[in-house]
């Protein structure tokens, strides 16, 4: 009847990781000079249940660590110690460090016990060093001693647990081996509650305990051991040798025993337990990692439910005319059909939305970065945040965050000026940056902007010749001049820092947004700010496309890319060099790829240019005309991976199933251009 | 106490009896009979159209829609050089399965005239492949085994479905 403690690992870890992000976001809107209890309630109680959890699971690293760091909140909780901002950094690293020990044990890993130690002692700096210059502020000093009063003999604590409290997860053999931490224990047990043998519960607890701890020991930590149980067990806890000593419990039989003995008799499981978990812990391993989960909405699951309650009833609804079909129940069978087709639209919308994330899930780590970047490189920033609600496909999300860290890090780095410099500039001294995301078509921008110094249009030009980027006599335009920093190696900050300037990281971002199908924009003005914009699909599952016709096959084109569908004319088409064709598009000359050509389908209608019809696409900013027999239709649909069963196919971005279950490519335009120019 | 561990021998012999035995479905090509590992095997259909694959080898016909999944349809008889044979409602289509190194499962399927049935094989008696120099491939041979006087070959099925490895050759 052991429990297998593994399977909640996960669950804890997650918990964890909530409440470390809830540590983070409370600490960093702590107001030094007005506190509010509450947002310290609230840290403080994150706190208090990743120690909680971390001591059950048996990560006593993390539940030690946790517990300084319980002893500094609590004691700013009651009012004990002021909200410093030294403190606050302290307890910021510490959240850090959890964290690392957590991922450390989650992974399996060995906890770097090195830096663990470090936020340790920053934290019993903090917690007591820091004493003697803190105790002027505190509110009330005398309160601190009355409760941190030590008793100098130490404790006797008469301790009977229900029978029931096994089951809550709280193991005695657990507390006294934290008591005998704190000091010199002795216990005696009392096991006349026993029953016999055949009537044992291995599940309950008919022992209790008289203990006595000797030693420099303060009340609150003994009672802090019993924090959990004092609901399932009787306590007394008196101090040694006090009056009231012949209140512990029973004289009766009573029988010297080691923790050990004691161990064994309430739980005798205890060492099975531990071996079925090792092995646990190491069989789920893979499993472990490769899971992903989500957290969704209630309210989303309910609708999900209501809609399927409605597909039901539908169902219901067309069998029933379906049984007995006469001629006459033919509008009836169309109204079911077409309540048929809204609720799958619907259910499939629902779906959809399951997947999808609130962005502040990315902008959430931004109030740090920036709390961090700012004070190490002595700038006043101030993070603006708008739009978190908006939701994004949750494999967007977590491809959006590296790309968007390193904007943030390039405003706050070359953007946003020193105080000083803003000030002579005639700007307020705190500088702003802004994360904005919001919705426009079925795309999702999100806009970092800042009122920095802007991008200086000669200096990049200057530095791109240099560079060889570009040649001297190179005519850009603005955008064009701005998409100068996207190109690898090029960096314009003066001298390097760990934070930005080693020129690899745009054209890495770029390369990130684009993979995802999408685009990003800079506006800049110089003195005013920068403004870098992503414009990013909503999700990846399902595009909008246009099916075209190449002999009797079908192909998908991805209706963003096509810019417009022509007839052409003979006179509109040039030859170059014998081979390849252009065709001229009003002021330009485009390349025509022929798709029967460069796909080989043998069936083809339409070999003359003017047979067919050439749809004008934009692929990664290189245009071309591709000639098809004909265009079918536009519709949703759902990309499928071919490399799931097969491998990547050149110009072929992936496939889906149509309406009569056939399958269709998707084309790639990039990819077509590249296949064709080879 | 003496008779239990004796059931637990006989019981452990017979599981290594029946260890031995590696059950085979067998289909033919041509002439030629082979066989693939049975726990291989996802399910049996009929041909039937497919989407084709642009620049890719002739033997890799095309896609499919296998119940929302994309599953690629290769043409056994192409891929071995026997030759094509025309399609009808009666060829057959064998979705085989891999586990990958990443854990994911594959899916493919391959085009064969006709499945014949289920062999079981005794493993002792599966000979290696024999080595006919480059004319014949027998990279995707495991084994021979014989079937009441016919010879069965068997075929590695990850070696079958690694179409990776062998295109990023051609590629280059």
């Amino acid at each position: 009847m052991s429990i297998d403690m593994a399977q909640f690992h996960q669950v804890f870890f997650e918990e964890s990781f909530e409440g470390l992000d809830i540590m983070e976001t409370g600490l960093l809107n702590l107001d030094m000079g007005d506190v509010d209890d509450e947002d310290i309630n609230t840290i403080f109680r994150a706190a208090h249940s990743i120690k909680g959890g971390s001591g059950t699971f048996g990560f006593t690293a993390v539940s030690d660590f946790t517990h300084v760091m319980e002893t500094l909140l609590d004691e700013m909780r009651d009012g004990r110690r002021q909200v410093t901002q030294v403190a606050v950094d302290v307890l910021l690293g510490s959240v850090d460090c959890l964290k690392e020990m957590l991922t450390a044990i989650q992974d399996e890993q060995e906890i770097d016990v090195e830096s663990v130690n470090k936020y340790q002692q920053a934290l019993e700096v903090e917690l007591n060093g820091t004493d003697a210059s803190s105790t002027e502020n505190t509110v009330e000093p005398s309160d601190e001693q009355t409760s941190q009063q030590v008793n100098a003999k130490g404790w006797m604590v008469a301790f009977s647990p229900h029978a029931d409290m096994l089951k809550t997860g709280n193991d005695p053999v657990r507390m006294l081996r934290e008591l005998s931490s704190l000091g010199e224990l002795t216990t005696t047990v009392d096991f006349q509650g026993v029953p016999d043998f055949y009537e044992l519960d291995p599940e309950e607890c008919h022992l209790s305990w008289s203990l006595e701890l000797v030693g420099d020991i303060v009340i609150s930590d003994v009672n802090e051991i019993f924090d959990w149980v004092e609901d399932e067990c009787d306590l007394a806890i008196q101090p040694l040798g006090s009056p009231t000593e012949e209140q512990a419990p029973p004289s009766s039989p009573v029988a010297e025993a080691t923790i050990e003995k004691a161990a064994e008799v309430a739980n005798p499981s205890v060492e099975n337990k531990k071996t079925t978990k090792v092995k646990a812990e190491t069989s789920k391993k893979p499993a472990a990692k490769g899971s992903s989960s989500i957290r969704v909405d209630t309210s989303k699951i309910d609708t999900l439910i209501n809609m399927v309650g409605e597909l039901v009833i539908t169902q219901s609804m067309l069998s029933l005319v379906g049984e007995h079909f006469e001629m006459n129940k033919l509008d009836q069978l169309k109204s079911g059909l077409s309540q048929l087709e809204r609720h799958t639209r619907e259910l499939q919308e629902s779906v959809m939305n399951i997947r999808m994330l609130p962005i502040s899930f990315v902008f959430s780590r931004f109030p740090r970065l920036v709390h961090d970047l700012s004070s190490k490189l002595d700038k006043k920033i101030e993070l603006v945040l708008v739009g978190e609600h908006t939701e994004v496909d949750k494999t967007v999300v977590e491809l959006l965050s590296d790309p968007l860290v390193h904007l943030v890090r390039n405003s706050l780095d070359h953007g946003v000026e020193m105080p000083a410099d803003r000030v002579a500039a005639g700007k307020p001294e705190t500088g702003t940056i802004t994360l904005e995301a919001y919705h426009r078509g079925g795309n999702i921008v999100i806009e970092v902007k800042d009122d920095g110094k802007g991008l200086n249009k000669e200096m990049l030009r200057a530095k791109a010749i240099e560079k060889g980027l570009i040649g001297e006599e190179t005519i850009l335009t603005d955008k064009q001049t701005y998409e100068l920093i996207f190109m690898a190696g090029f960096s314009t900050a003066a001298e390097l820092s760990d934070i930005s300037g080693r020129g690899v990281g745009m054209d890495v971002v770029r390369r990130n947004i684009q993979s995802l199908g999408g685009n990003i924009e800079i506006i800049s003005e110089l003195g005013v700010g920068t403004t870098i914009a992503i414009h990013l699909p909503l999700t990846l599952a399902i595009m909008d496309g246009q099916s075209i016709a190449v002999g009797d096959e079908r192909f998908i084109v991805p209706l963003g890319a096509i810019i417009e569908s022509i007839n052409i004319k003979e006179s509109m088409v040039n030859r170059v060099a014998g081979r390849g064709e252009t065709f001229r598009l009003r002021d330009e000359y485009l390349p025509i790829i022929r798709m029967h050509e460069i796909f080989g389908v043998k069936t083809v209608q339409a070999t003359k240019l003017t047979e067919g019809l050439v749809v004008v696409v934009d692929g990664q900013g290189m245009r071309c005309g591709l000639f098809v027999d004909d265009l079918l239709g536009q519709q949703q649909v759902v990309i499928k991976s071919l490399e799931a069963n097969y491998r990547k196919v050149e110009g072929v971005s992936g496939a889906t199933i149509l309406g009569d279950g056939s399958v269709a490519l998707i084309l790639d335009i990039p990819g077509l251009v590249r296949l064709s120019n080879q | 106490m003496a008779e239990e561990a004796e059931n637990i021998k006989t019981e452990q012999a017979e599981e290594k009896e029946l260890k031995k035995l590696v059950q085979f479905l067998s289909f033919t090509l041509g002439d030629e009979e082979y066989g693939v590992d049975i726990l291989r095997v996802q399910e049996i259909r009929s041909w039937e159209p497919v989407s084709r694959i642009p620049n890719v080898p002739n033997y890799e016909k095309g896609v499919v829609n296998l119940r929302g999944a994309i599953v690629p349809i290769i043409d056994l008889r192409e891929r071995f050089g026997l030759g094509h044979l025309a399609y009808s409602p009666l060829t057959v289509v064998v979705v085989l399965q891999m586990q990958t190194e990443e854990g994911a499962v594959r899916t493919m399927g391959v085009v064969v005239d006709s499945v014949s049935d289920v062999i079981n094989v005794d493993k002792k008696t599966i000979q290696d492949a024999p080595n006919f120099g480059t004319k014949v491939s027998t990279e995707f041979i495991n084994g021979l085994a014989s079937v009441e006087e016919r010879m069965v070959m068997l075929l590695d099925v990850e070696k079958l479905l690694q179409l990776d490895a062998l295109d990023d050759d051609n590629e280059k």
